[in-house]
C-alpha cells in the first residue's frame, strides 16, 4: 500500500514536471454545450501549448466555484481562467487568488471586483443589437415581436434584450407584445411558446436570448403550422442552432464562438506566464477590459 | 348540514379548488385562455409533471419519498434519445424505459433491503442519474428523430394529443392499481403504519420496491413524451422536477408523512401548476414576480387545506 502510495505521488511530480505552466480553469457548467465547447477550445489550446490544464466545474453554484478556485490556489496554478458563475459572488474567489498573487483572467462573464488581468467575452448588447436589425429589416420595420427572455437576473439576458430593444425602439411600427422568461431552457422555450402563440396567434418573429429557448419556440410554432409566418431568431451559434439554420428552421442565430473563448483565453494566459505582458488587438468579437 | 359537507370537500381537494379559481379567473381576465385549443394546448404541457407525479403518488402514499426521478427521466431520455436517433425507435423506446424502472428498482432495493431513509437513497441517485447522464452525452443534447416518434409527443388521436392519452391511460391504471388491488391496499397500509402492517404478515419489502420500480418507469415514461414533443433530449432535462412531481401530491391533498392521498388530487394538482405557468405567459406578467405568484397560489390551495 505504502508502495502505491508513494509511486502515484513520483507519478504525480513527474507528470507536475513536465510542464512548463499550470493552468486552472474553474468553469461555471458543463452541463451547457456552450461552455464544454470553451473549456474544450481551452483544453486543446493548452495541450498544443504543451502547458497544463486543470479544469473544474462549479455547476452553476457560486459557492462551489469558491471552493474550486481554492482547490486550484492550493495547487499553486501559475494563473487561474475564471468564467463565473455570477459576476458578484465571483469577486471573493478573485479576492482570495489576488492574495495569492495567482494572476486571474476572467472569461464570459466578467467579475464585479477583485483584481482581474483580463476579461475575455462576447459583447452581448452589441449581439442584441445585431438581431435587433435583422428582425426590423425582415420585417420592414412593421409587425409583431416576441421577446423571450434569459434566466432574469443574469448579466446576459440584460445585456441581450438592452441591445434588442434599443434598436426595435427605433421602429415605431415593431411592437413587442411579450416578454417572457423560458429561463435559457429548451423544454421551457417550447410551453412559453406554446402559451404565447395562443394569446398571439399573429405574431411576426421570436427574438430568443440563446438557442435552446429558440429551438423550442421552433417546435411549438412548428407544431402550431406557423413555421412560414414567424421569424425566430436565436442567439449562441450552437451545433444544434447552426443545423436548424440550415435546414430553414431557425432563421438566424448571433454566433457566439466559445470555443474560440477558451482558445484565446489559455493562448493570453502562457502569453502573459512567457513574457509578463499582454498584447491585445482590438477584436469584433471580443471585448478588453 | 349539505354546505359542510362541500366545505369538508374543498379542504380535502385543495389543488380542485384552486384550479377551478384559478380557471375562472383566467377566464375573465384573458381573452385566449377560455378556448379548446388552449385548453388542450395546458393539457399536453401538463402530461409531463402529472405522469411524474403519478408515480410519486404512489411513493408518498407509502411514507416514502423519491428524489431521483428528474435525474432518472434525464438519463433515460438521452439513452432512449441516442437509440431512437439511429432509427431503432421501438428499441429505443424499451431500453429508455428499462432504465427508468432498473434505476427504480435499484432505490427499492437499497430502500427496504439496506433500510435506509427513502430521502437518502434517492438524493445519491438523483445525484448518480445527473452525472450518468451528463457522461452519456459528454454535455451535449441529443436532436432530431425520425418522426413516427416524434408522433408520440406531436401527434393526436382523434382530435387528443398522444400526450394526454398516455397521460389519462396511466391514471386510470393508478386509479386501478391504489382501488382494486392488493398493491393499493398494502401501500396506504405501510404509509399509515408499517410496523403494524408488517406484522400482520404483509411483505412490505416486496411492496415497496414495487412502488419505486413504478415511479421510476413513470418518469421514463413522461421523458419520453417530452423528448418527442421537444425533437431532443437535453442533459439538463428534468432539474427541479422531483419538487414539482412533490408539488402536485401534495396539492392534491396528500400528507407526506403518507398513508392518505389519490391519483385524482395529483391530477388537480398538475393542472393548476399547468395553469399556473400558462396564465402567467397569458397575462405577460413579468418574469421576476413569476415565482412569486406560483408561491402564493401553492401556500393559499395548501392552507385552505389545512384550515380547520
Amino acid at each position: 500500500m505504502k508502495k502505491v502510495v508513494l509511486l502515484s505521488i513520483l507519478a504525480l511530480l513527474v507528470t507536475s514536471l513536465s510542464f512548463a505552466f499550470t493552468l486552472g480553469l474553474s468553469v461555471s457548467t458543463l452541463n451547457n454545450p456552450f461552455f464544454v465547447d470553451l473549456a474544450n477550445g481551452a483544453k486543446d489550446k493548452a495541450k498544443e501549448l504543451g502547458v497544463d490544464i486543470k479544469v473544474v466545474d462549479a455547476r452553476d453554484d457560486s459557492a462551489k466555484q469558491l471552493n474550486d478556485v481554492e482547490d486550484l490556489i492550493g495547487q499553486k496554478v501559475d494563473i487561474l481562467l475564471i468564467n463565473p458563475t455570477d459576476s458578484d459572488a465571483v469577486v471573493a474567489a478573485i479576492e482570495e487568488a489576488n492574495v495569492a498573487k495567482i494572476p486571474v483572467i476572467t472569461v464570459d462573464r466578467g467579475a464585479s471586483g477583485g483584481k482581474v488581468l483580463l476579461h475575455i467575452a462576447s459583447d452581448n448588447v452589441a449581439g442584441g443589437r445585431l438581431a435587433g436589425e435583422y428582425i426590423a429589416e425582415k420585417l420592414g420595420g412593421k409587425g409583431k415581436v416576441i421577446e423571450l427572455v434569459g434566466i432574469p437576473g443574469t448579466s446576459s439576458a440584460r445585456d441581450r434584450g438592452k441591445g434588442f430593444n434599443e434598436v426595435i425602439e427605433k421602429y415605431p411600427g415593431i411592437q413587442v407584445v411579450a416578454r417572457q422568461t423560458a429561463n435559457y431552457n429548451r423544454a421551457e422555450g417550447l410551453t412559453v411558446m406554446e402559451n404565447l402563440l395562443q394569446a398571439h396567434p399573429d405574431i411576426n418573429a421570436v427574438f430568443a436570448h440563446n438557442d435552446e429557448m429558440a429551438l423550442g419556440a421552433i417546435e411549438a410554432i412548428k407544431a402550431a403550422g406557423k413555421l412560414k409566418d414567424i421569424i425566430v431568431v436565436g442567439f449562441d451559434a450552437t451545433p444544434d442552432a447552426l443545423e436548424s439554420v440550415k435546414r430553414g428552421e431557425l432563421s438566424a442565430t448571433i454566433a457566439q464562438q466559445p470555443y474560440r473563448m477558451g482558445e484565446l483565453a489559455v493562448e493570453k494566459a502562457y502569453e502573459f506566464l512567457q513574457t509578463g505582458t499582454i498584447y491585445f488587438p482590438v477584436d469584433l468579437q471580443l471585448v478588453t477590459k | 348540514m349539505k354546505m359542510s359537507k362541500i366545505l369538508t370537500f374543498m379542504r380535502k381537494n385543495p389543488a380542485l379548488v384552486g384550479f377551478i379559481v384559478l380557471f375562472i379567473i383566467l377566464s375573465i381576465f384573458t381573452e385566449s385562455f377560455f378556448n379548446i385549443s388552449n385548453i388542450v394546448n395546458v393539457l399536453r404541457q401538463v402530461s409531463i409533471t402529472a405522469i411524474l407525479g403519478f408515480g410519486m403518488t404512489l411513493v408518498i402514499i407509502s411514507g416514502g419519498i423519491d428524489l431521483s426521478v428528474g435525474s432518472i427521466f434525464a438519463f433515460s431520455a438521452v439513452v432512449m434519445a441516442s437509440i431512437v436517433k439511429g432509427g431503432k425507435v421501438l428499441l429505443g423506446i424499451i431500453v429508455g424505459l428499462l432504465i427508468g424502472a432498473i434505476m427504480g428498482l435499484f432505490n427499492g432495493v437499497v430502500i427496504s433491503k439496506g433500510k435506509i431513509q427513502p430521502f437518502i437513497v434517492t438524493l445519491a441517485t438523483m445525484a448518480i442519474g445527473r452525472s450518468l447522464t451528463l457522461a452519456y452525452t459528454q454535455g451535449i443534447p441529443i436532436s432530431i428523430f425520425p418522426n413516427n416518434f416524434r408522433f408520440i409527443g406531436r401527434g393526436d388521436i382523434l382530435g387528443i394529443p398522444v400526450p394526454v392519452i398516455i397521460m389519462f391511460g396511466i391514471f386510470f391504471l393508478v386509479l386501478y392499481l391504489l382501488k382494486k388491488t392488493k398493491l393499493g391496499l398494502y401501500i396506504y397500509a405501510i404509509g399509515g403504519n408499517e410496523e403494524a402492517t408488517k406484522l400482520s404478515g404483509v411483505n412490505v419489502e416486496r411492496y415497496k420496491i414495487i412502488v419505486y420500480t413504478i415511479s421510476g418507469l413513470f418518469a421514463a415514461v413522461s421523458a419520453m413524451i417530452l423528448t418527442a414533443r421537444l425533437n431532443s433530449a437535453q442533459p439538463t432535462f428534468g432539474q427541479g422536477y422531483e419538487l414539482d412531481a412533490i408539488a402536485t401530491v401534495v396539492l392534491g391533498g396528500a400528507s407526506l408523512s403518507g398513508g392518505s392521498g389519490g391519483v385524482l388530487g395529483t391530477l388537480f394538482g398538475a393542472l393548476l401548476l399547468g395553469t399556473i405557468n400558462n396564465g402567467m405567459n397569458l397575462m405577460n406578467i413579468s418574469p421576476f414576480y413569476q415565482d412569486l405568484v406560483k408561491g402564493v397560489i401553492i401556500l393559499l390551495a395548501v392552507l385552505l387545506e389545512r384550515s380547520d
